[in-house]
């Protein structure tokens, strides 16, 4: 009798309606959340906390990338001045517009004739007066060379190249403030990545840390679960969330930080680059890269629950 | 359903709380554990549920061979055993229908088929009508009988106690009492931790008693 008994009752446990793994997550993911808006008080300082972390790496990314921008739409900085022998033939400043366009670290290039040089001259300078009177053109023929972005950082070796050859009378580059920009960004770069690793490991620990708290809060709770037959990973569930809401959250004041900054800078940087005569405006944070940036801030909660979450709900056994 | 063969256990301190203890406990049966203080039964009941694991012996609940038990396989383990604990282990930050329902949950029923199941639980323990308030409002009694609402919500093969009468006036006791025969009357097995030998009297049934952590005679007095 007993041992009908004890069968019906696991048949009775296989009709049982149970509900799907996703659902028990939906619901986790949703509880989690709650939790959290019970006390939108503490919860808002974790956040802010994280948003910070994050909101200064990315700033610092963002600016990078429209310094870049901004060297491109500047484009001359780069180019090279090839001032041809005065006496050179047209044929000839064709021929070696064409070997040198030819050239790996070109771009393009084009030919300035002794004439249009003049001509040019002539309207810009308010001497076109005394230049009429000059018997002979004086300028040469000129060649501007525009570098490939590749070549960018080895202008020195281009331009060396360039003043090696026969017709090339001088060289006109302006490289110190190419290098010094190309020094900066590239110092600027490793100074974003470093910060951003680090603080990227603050948050883990930050969310890790408070996390810690609110198993601790609930260790009662996470005993009797565990001896109700809860299973490692349905007792840790809530936490997880708990991590990804707590990254998300600052995800999200990040990002409003963010465009905070930009509004705060980009009035009067547009007014400094108007004065350098760049019609360049401050490009913010592009939609994808909000998503992106709410994708990881959701991750580094994740991660920094996974690593408490493991450490601790191992040590909270009934006994 | 519980078989101990010459099992042992020794604390990390060198206390001796199990000697050579061996015992069978069939489907369907009921029996009290009985013994002084310090005796072994808590021990007893937790090595049964797998709380602590043997030093020496095999234990065997279920079909399952405890000491090959992983961590994996423990929470399904436990979802078909019930234990009724002497403190309740009930949580005070939600009502007496969600105490009652975890199991359920953890076990991923849905909710329609939890509640179903919470109900009839309530109602067999006569505290349906108090499944809103907080457990903390209850008497010791009524906490109790929440307890065992939870033990049995998810119809465990076998049901558990340690001292569930301890702190109740015998009236109550005989009430919880009637409670555990019911369960055992629809097949469940039942083992009961006390050291109140009225409530043993009065009640017929196998007794395993425990003398300084060995078994001594265990009577069959049905």
């Amino acid at each position: 009798m007993s041992r009908n008994a004890s069968s019906s009752s696991v048949v009775g446990r296989k009709k049982a309606n149970k509900i799907s793994w996703f659902q028990q997550n939906q619901e986790t993911a949703v509880d989690s959340l709650s939790r959290l808006m019970v006390e939108p008080g503490s919860s808002f300082l974790t956040w802010s906390v994280i948003g910070i972390a994050l909101a200064l790496p990315v700033c610092l990314l963002l600016f990078l990338q429209n310094l870049q921008q901004l060297n491109r739409s500047l484009d001359q900085a780069g180019n090279i001045s090839l001032f041809m022998d005065i006496a050179i033939s047209e044929a000839a400043l064709e021929n070696n517009r064409r070997e040198i366009e030819a050239m790996e670290e070109v771009l393009t290039v084009t030919a300035i004739s002794a004439e249009t040089a003049l001509a040019e001259f002539q309207a810009t300078s308010g001497l076109g007066n005394v230049l009429e009177n000059l018997d002979e053109n004086p300028l040469p023929p000129v060649l501007v060379v525009t570098p490939a972005e590749t070549a960018l950082g080895s202008l020195p070796v281009l331009a060396g190249e360039l003043d090696a050859r026969p017709d090339v009378e001088y060289v006109q580059v302006d490289l110190e403030w190419v290098q010094r920009l190309f020094a900066i960004i590239g110092f600027a770069e490793r100074l974003a990545a470093g910060l951003a690793l680090l603080l990227g490991l603050g948050v883990i620990l930050a969310v890790g840390n408070t996390v810690r708290l609110a198993i601790e809060n609930r260790r009662d709770e996470i005993l009797v679960m565990k001896l109700v037959g809860g299973t490692d990973a349905y007792v840790a569930r809530p936490f997880l969330y708990t991590g990804i809401w707590y990254g998300i959250g600052g995800g999200l004041i990040s990002i409003l930080l963010v465009l905070i900054v930009f509004l705060f800078l980009s009035g009067p940087l547009s007014q400094l680059l108007t004065l350098y005569g760049s019609d360049y405006s401050l490009a913010g944070i592009s939609v994808s890269n909000a998503l992106l940036l709410l994708v990881t801030a959701g991750g580094l909660g994740f991660i920094g629950a996974c690593v408490t979450v493991i450490r601790q709900l191992k040590n909270i056994e009934p006994a | 359903m519980i078989k101990f063969d010459s099992v042992s256990k020794r604390y990390s301190g060198g206390h001796e709380a199990l000697l050579n203890v061996g015992f069978d406990l069939g489907a369907g049966e009921f029996a009290f554990l009985t013994g002084h203080s310090g005796a072994g039964k808590s021990t007893l009941l937790k090595l049964v549920m797998c709380m602590e694991k043997a030093s020496g012996g095999q234990v065997i609940v279920n079909g399952k061979n405890l000491n090959r038990l992983s961590r994996r396989q423990l929470p399904y383990f436990r979802r078909d055993i019930g234990v009724v604990f002497q403190d309740h282990q009930l949580l005070f930050d939600r009502s007496v229908f969600d105490n009652v329902a975890l199991p359920l949950l953890v076990a991923g029923y849905s909710n329609e088929d939890a509640a179903r199941r919470v109900r009839a639980a309530l109602d067999k323990v006569g505290l349906l009508k108090k499944e809103n308030q907080n457990p903390i409002a209850l008497s010791g009694g009524e906490q109790q009988r929440v307890g065992i609402a939870r033990a049995v919500v998810n119809k465990p093969v076998l049901l558990l106690a340690d001292e569930p009468t301890g702190n109740l006036d015998p009236e109550l006791s005989a009430e919880i009492m009637d409670l555990f025969e019911q369960f055992n009357q629809v097949g469940t097995s039942v083992l009961i931790a006390t050291h109140d030998m009225g409530l043993i009297d009065r009640n017929k049934h196998r007794v395993l008693t425990l003398e300084q952590g060995r078994l001594a005679d265990s009577e069959d007095a049905a």
